[in-house]
This record gives C-alpha cells, sequence and structure tokens, in this order.
C-alpha cells in the first residue's frame, strides 16, 4: 500500500515534469508530434527505472563502504551515461525499426535532468532497493503521462490563430503553466 | 580587447541562453522563486561555465573527438561538486535552498553546449570570456524571472517589500504554474519588441 502511494504520487501529486520542473528541455523539445512524445516516453521510462536501480547499487554498495558519498555527483553521471549507451547498443541489436524511431533522442537522455534527478531524490529521501525502483518507474511514467498529454495539446495549436509573438516557445509555455495548474489539483489526492 | 567585450555580449545579449536559446530551462523554472534565488544559481552556473570552458580550452588538444562527451562530463561533474562543497560552507542558507538544482547544474545543457560548440575549438582567453557571458546572460535572466515573481506572488523583492499592503499576493506565481507563465510572457514582450525593430529598420 505504501508503495502504491509512493507511485501514485511520483505519477501525478509530484510530477517530475509539471511539478518538480525535471526534464523541461525534451518536453519543450520533443512535444511537436504525438508519436515522437511516446517514443521518448518509453525510451526515458526504461532508463529511469533501470537508472534509479544501479544508481542505489553504485551508492549503497559501494561509495558508501568506501566513505566516498561526496562523489555521487560523478558516480552518477557516468552511470547514467554509460547506460544510456548500452541501452541504444542493444535496441540497435534487438530491434533496430525502434532505434531508427528514437533515432537521435537515444544519446539526449543523458542530459535529461529527470534521470540523474531521480537518483539524487532517490539518494536524499533515503528510499531502499524496492521503493527506488517504483519511484523510478512512476516519475519516469509521469514524465510520460505530461508529455504525451502536452503534444496532443500542441498538435492541436498548431491549427489555431495565435498573436505573433506568441508563437512558438511563448505558447509552449503557458500551455504548460495551464496543464500545471491542472496537475496542482491532485495535491489533495494524498 | 575588442573580441572580449564581443564575446561578453554576446552571451548576455545576442545569444542570451534563457531567451533566444531557449537552453537549460529546467533551473530556470525552478528555483526563480525569487530574484535572490535566481542570482544564486545564475552565479553558481556561471563558475561552473567559466571553469568548464576553462578546463575543456586547455585540454583540448589531448581530449580524443571519440570520448570528448564523457570527458567533458566529468570536468563538469567534478567542478559541480567543488562548487557543492563551496556553498554548503559558506550560503548553507542558499544550499538549502536550491537544493537538488545543485547537483542538476551537471546536466544543464548550457554547460555542455558551450563545451562542445565554443571552448573545444577555441583559445583560453575567449572560451573563458565566453562562459563569462553565457553565464551573465543565465544569471541575468534568472533574476528577471525571480524579480517578477516575487512582485506578484509576495510583492517583495530580495525581501523588501515594495507594493502596498492592500496588494493581495497571486499567490500562484510563486507556485509551479507562474514559472511557465512568467517565462512565457517575457519572451512574448521580447519577441513583439524583436520584431518591431525588425520592421523599423
Amino acid at each position: 500500500m505504501e508503495l502504491f502511494i509512493l507511485f501514485l504520487s511520483a505519477i501525478l501529486v509530484n510530477n517530475f515534469v509539471l511539478s518538480r520542473f525535471l526534464g523541461i528541455c525534451p518536453f519543450l523539445g520533443v512535444s511537436k508530434k504525438v508519436e515522437t512524445a511516446v517514443g521518448m516516453g518509453m525510451a526515458v521510462t526504461f532508463v529511469m527505472t533501470l537508472a534509479s536501480m544501479i544508481s542505489y547499487m553504485v551508492y549503497n554498495w559501494i561509495l558508501v563502504p568506501l566513505k566516498i558519498e561526496y562523489l555521487y555527483t560523478i558516480a552518477f553521471i557516468l552511470v547514467i551515461a554509460s547506460l544510456v549507451q548500452f541501452v541504444e547498443m542493444v535496441i540497435q541489436k534487438v530491434s533496430p525499426t525502434l532505434y531508427q524511431a528514437l533515432g537521435v533522442y537515444l544519446p539526449l537522455i543523458t542530459t535529461n535532468c529527470a534521470v540523474l534527478g531521480v537518483a539524487v531524490l532517490n539518494m536524499n529521501e533515503g528510499y531502499n532497493l524496492i521503493q527506488s525502483i517504483v519511484h523510478g518507474v512512476g516519475a519516469a511514467l509521469g514524465f510520460t503521462l505530461a508529455i504525451v498529454l502536452f503534444a496532443g495539446i500542441r498538435e492541436r495549436i498548431e491549427n489555431n490563430n495565435i498573436l505573433t509573438a506568441f508563437q512558438g516557445f511563448p505558447i509552449a509555455l503557458i500551455t504548460a503553466g495551464l496543464m500545471s495548474i491542472a496537475f496542482l489539483g491532485f495535491q489533495g489526492l494524498l | 580587447m575588442k573580441k572580449i567585450i564581443q564575446r561578453l555580449s554576446n552571451g548576455i545579449i545576442t545569444e542570451n541562453p534563457t531567451f533566444v536559446q531557449v537552453i537549460g530551462m529546467c533551473p530556470t523554472l525552478a528555483v526563480t522563486t525569487g530574484a535572490e534565488n535566481g542570482i544564486g544559481m545564475g552565479l553558481a552556473t556561471t563558475a561552473v561555465l567559466v571553469g568548464s570552458n576553462l578546463f575543456i580550452s586547455l585540454l583540448r588538444k589531448f581530449i580524443p573527438s571519440k570520448i570528448r562527451i564523457p570527458a567533458y562530463v566529468v570536468i563538469i561533474a567534478s567542478l559541480v561538486t567543488l562548487i557543492e562543497f563551496t556553498l554548503k560552507a559558506y550560503v548553507p542558507a542558499l544550499y538549502s535552498q536550491l537544493g537538488l538544482f545543485i547537483p542538476l547544474i551537471v546536466v544543464n545543457c548550457i554547460i555542455l553546449a558551450r563545451a562542445e560548440a565554443y571552448a573545444s575549438k577555441n583559445k583560453l582567453l575567449p572560451s573563458i570570456m565566453d562562459g563569462l557571458g553565457m553565464g551573465l546572460g543565465f544569471t541575468l535572466a534568472l533574476a528577471t524571472i525571480g524579480a517578477v515573481r516575487e512582485i506578484l506572488g509576495a510583492g517583495k523583492v530580495f525581501g523588501v517589500q515594495i507594493l502596498p499592503s492592500s496588494y493581495q499576493p497571486a499567490l500562484i506565481m510563486i507556485l509551479a504554474p507562474g514559472a511557465f507563465f512568467t517565462l512565457g510572457i517575457l519572451m512574448a514582450i521580447l519577441n513583439h519588441v524583436r520584431s518591431k525593430k525588425m520592421k523599423n529598420a
């Protein structure tokens, strides 16, 4: 039950994009079409799940026994960078079609702050291995939910008549602000 | 000398990372609940940016191009760790305010973008100036957004009350949605000014 609450709050209440501001770059950059947004969401979900698991292991099984916890930033970013590289190679071998579809977005996941963010948050909150993984999956699904909804709205905005000054990023940011208000409503959920 | 000034103004105005290039959005939106936090975050990022441009420019002939990205990331992560220690020791209040977003300076796209686009190809001094210019441009943007949100959301700037107490603070400007609205509207204003200038020219 506790795990379920953690999971739900990571998706809705503390949505990574709309209330914690993590992963804004891909959120604004890769949200012009629903299909690419779904692909990005899936890739991020995969990487974030593995990253929360492996960074937990690296922190608690390597850094803590050696008393070099303060090196966590360097350790985590190296874990994530190699993980993304690894995922890229595996996808390329197993499913070349998916690899083609994700294309440039795969390497960009390294600099997605949601991934490093989830690893650091897990460490700060002192979650155990299971909690870390559940939190990672929830946060990643929250990211996917936000980016897919946002892409759907942006596809519609394309056909609307918008003031010249607001075209492009400004209207996208206002849209995100309105979505963020909607997500504030979930705060009463827990 | 001319080149140095040109690098600075390039970062602050012509290619302002926030308003023109639209990169490094996560800290821009997250820590700008007040002008002070914005400046703190901006200066911390500037310090990392100047340091990373310095080291990457010095090492540009030694880093093989195939593994350059991991090499840059390690340099940046070490600098961020140093900044983290410094902030924790000297300004603990700011450190706890910025919290999660200090380690996340590592994945701020501005830093990697400048390393890749400028420092890896240019001499030491222009690279440092480029980092300083970009960092100050980022700081300026964060301070502006922070000040707007603080005025509307609390009636204060830098903690000093400036609006009359009869003003009902719009709490939403301090909450998450306010960040999106403020940045969106500031960008729209800049777009408007720019298109007017173009028409006149």
